[in-house]
């Protein structure tokens, strides 16, 4: 693709961007977000953080405007079975009618005045570094509607916040922009889950998903980002999270694949004794691609992160895993640790993974780990040394190396909804999944 | 129940068992003992169809069928159990599951009615007591963090649920504590019956102190060099193996 070409494609996201409705006092980052926008470099093989991770898909597909929905976009929906607040998005669109009453703590932008205005407008942008970020400046400048999680001091949120955005069939381009800013002040708690789904016809959608978060002291999060787009949907999203002092960041995130998903983490470690705890699950098959780009910035002493990812790469699709520990000069007695596990369950799949560590304290633990292998020969041999048939013993292995980091999933309805929808990934038959446990 | 003719085997193009020979009728007890790396442990994986241990020649009669024909499940649902040296721990599969599949598999093939899962629970639970295994092991992953001491009671139970005729235990007794040894010798000799056999791999005589056998090998250089019955097994343990070893030379 020519240069001119690919400044078209930007200006036509610009464009779109420009044709959101939003509150005037969003209109300056709108600005800075536009002008990031057309102003970036846009990424090539040699650009390191999209190195493995070609644009292409997206650049073939283009952006567009969400045509209405179907009448039974609902039917083809299975969300998580769970006492929650819920609020679904279509396409990017507020559904009330399929959403619960929201509480005072939850702020749709549009709807954001005084003070909750007032937290939008110290947060939402800040914690996301756009010029780093590309697609958060375009997040940025196609601010519309959002939602904002705020939080008071010492207060714990009495629902889980359920966050659904769903994408229906579309045979043209089309493109959504999910903004959520979740903010908790020193001493709060609570627990948000956000969905993507979407049916299983024709699509041609994008998303473009971004989640700042701001973890006061003492406070704690429970976050959980489900991507489970089919096939067709294109997916780019980040979560970006400031922890303060003793705040505690308990995440989880699974994507299955498409042509093109891609999820960054970028957790900053700005209070002392904050701590982070990450797991995340990928599974691409077919010809998918996903990529997991986090980065953990310690900058302060005494805080611990802990990361782990588990990977199951099938037939020729391809895994992009990048984990990035920086450590500052001032963040002694840092604990930091990765592991990214990956199995291949075909000879054509592919895993890029990398560990990336730039640590300027001397006083730190660091532990990193990445391995890809195959099918555990030892494993099955023992499995089948007890009269287990093979096919039962290898999807009883796939299954296991997922169910380590689902089993650890403190929210009970998200290991319910998970556990028997990735079971079936590794066998279509019911027969050799019958033992697997979910608990 | 088994008869072993000069079996020939080799893993990574090496020749470990080298012309080995041996009978064992229903109810009978074997000891095998021998030197590290003298082929004890290959004729357990090669007995049960494991990957990577090719039979280059001799033959295994199990039950009157050719036991080399079947695959490696397929022979464990015929009765055939190894007790691991060195159990496998698999993260993310639970004990409980692991178990359930393997006695549904077992009871399948010999036409049994499927226990349903409170049946098998209460099982499982009765079970793990008998070996002194906290009922809590069932829920971790296979083997996951388990001890050594916890890995072999765990295999012990895996043989008391899935009721072999033939138990082949590689080195139950090794890594054990007293108390332990004999939980494991109990379990063992409880299971002692006129259809039921047993080949014992073990370093130690004490072990056989409590399990007694009715014949003790010695497998040295991928053979049988000598056979003789549990007092060889007190002599093995004054003398060592090397007095063997110019015997047979
Ligand atoms: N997978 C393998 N690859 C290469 N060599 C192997 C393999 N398995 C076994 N061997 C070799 O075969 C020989 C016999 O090993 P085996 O485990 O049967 O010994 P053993 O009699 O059980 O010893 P021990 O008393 O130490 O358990 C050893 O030299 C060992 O290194
Ligand atoms: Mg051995």
């Amino acid at each position: 693709m020519t240069d001119k070409s690919i400044t078209d494609f930007q200006q036509q996201a610009l464009v779109l961007a420009g044709q959101q409705t939003s509150p005037d006092w969003l209109a300056g980052l709108r600005e800075q977000g536009a002008e990031l926008w057309s102003s970036a470099a846009w990424p090539s093989r040699k650009t390191e953080h999209w190195k493995y991770t070609p644009l292409a898909p997206l650049q073939k597909v283009g952006f567009g405007r969400w045509a209405d929905v179907e009448a039974d976009w609902q039917d083809q929906q299975e969300w998580l079975d769970i006492d929650a607040t819920r609020l679904v998005f279509v396409n990017g669109v507020f559904h009330p009618e399929h959403s619960s009453e929201l509480p005072a703590e939850v702020v749709r932008f549009g709807a954001a005045e005084g003070a909750a205005r007032a937290v939008i407008e110290k947060h939402l942008g800040k914690v996301v570094d756009a010029e780093k970020h590309l697609f958060a400046a375009l997040s940025n400048a196609w601010t519309s509607d959002g939602v904002l999680l705020h939080v008071p001091a010492n207060q714990r949120l009495e629902k889980p916040l359920y966050v659904i955005h769903v994408s229906t069939a579309t045979a043209e381009p089309a493109t959504a922009n999910q903004r959520l800013l979740l903010v908790l002040e020193n001493g709060a708690q609570a627990e948000v889950i956000e969905h993507f789904v979407s049916g299983a016809s024709e699509q041609n959608g994008f998303v473009n998903g971004l989640t700042e978060v701001v973890v006061g002291e003492n406070a704690e999060l429970h976050h959980y980002r489900l991507n489970l787009e089919e096939e067709n949907i294109l997916h780019v999203g980040g979560v970006h999270v400031d922890l303060q002092r003793s705040a505690r960041l308990r995440a989880f995130t699974i994507a299955q694949g498409s042509r093109l998903k891609r999820i960054d983490y970028q957790v900053n470690h700005r209070g002392e004794g904050a701590e982070l705890d990450l797991q995340g699950l990928y599974l691409p098959r077919n010809k998918q691609l996903i990529d997991y780009h986090t980065e953990i910035r310690h900058m302060v002493p005494h805080c611990t992160s802990k990361e782990v990812f588990h990977g199951i790469v099938g037939d020729s699709a391809k895994a992009v895993f990048n984990g990035r520990i920086y450590i500052h000069p001032h963040a002694q007695k840092t604990l930091a640790e990765l592991s990214n596990k990956n199995l291949l369950t075909s000879n054509k799949a592919e895993v890029d993974t990398k560990p990336e560590l730039e640590i300027y304290a001397d006083d730190v633990k660091c532990a990193h780990g990445a391995t890809v292998s195959q099918l555990n020969l030892t494993a099955l041999y023992y499995l089948q040394s007890r009269g287990i048939p093979r096919a039962e013993a290898e999807v009883m292995l796939n299954f296991g190396f997922i169910n380590e980091l689902l089993q650890q999933v403190a929210q009970p309805a998200v290991r319910a909804y998970l556990g028997p929808r990735l079971a079936q990934l590794f066998s279509p038959n019911s027969e050799l999944l019958r033992h697997l446990s979910y608990e | 129940m088994l008869s072993i003719k000069d079996l020939r085997a080799s893993v990574a193009e090496q020749e470990i068992l080298k012309g080995l020979s041996l009978d064992i009728k229903p109810g009978e007890v074997h000891a095998i003992m021998g030197p590290n790396g003298s082929g004890k442990s290959t004729l357990g994986n090669v007995l049960t169809g494991r990957q990577g241990f090719q039979v280059t020649g001799g033959s295994v009669t199990y039950q009157g069928a050719d036991l080399l024909e079947l695959e490696t499940e397929e022979r464990a649902r015929e009765g055939l159990f190894l007790a691991f040296q060195y159990p496998v721990e698999i993260p993310g599969v639970s004990n409980m599951e692991f178990l359930k599949a393997a006695v549904d598999a077992t009871r399948k093939h010999r036409d049994l009615p499927e226990l349903s899962s409170v049946e098998f629970l209460k099982l499982a639970r009765e079970t793990s007591k008998k070996v002194d295994l906290d009922a809590s092991f069932l829920k971790r992953g296979v083997n996951e963090a388990f001890s050594g001491g916890e890995k072999k009671r765990n295999e012990l139970l895996q043989m008391m649920l899935l009721e072999p005729k033939l138990c082949i235990l590689d080195e139950t007794d090794s890594g054990l504590d007293i108390d332990a040894l004999q939980v494991v010798a109990n379990g063992v000799n409880a299971m002692r019956s006129p259809e039921r056999s047993f080949i014992v791999v073990t370093h130690y005589q004490r072990l056989l102190d409590y399990i007694v056998p009715d014949f003790v090998h010695v497998l040295a250089g991928g053979r049988i060099v000598k056979s003789g019955d549990k007092e060889l097994a007190k002599e093995l343990e004054a003398k060592g193996y090397g007095w063997l070893e110019q015997e047979v030379a």
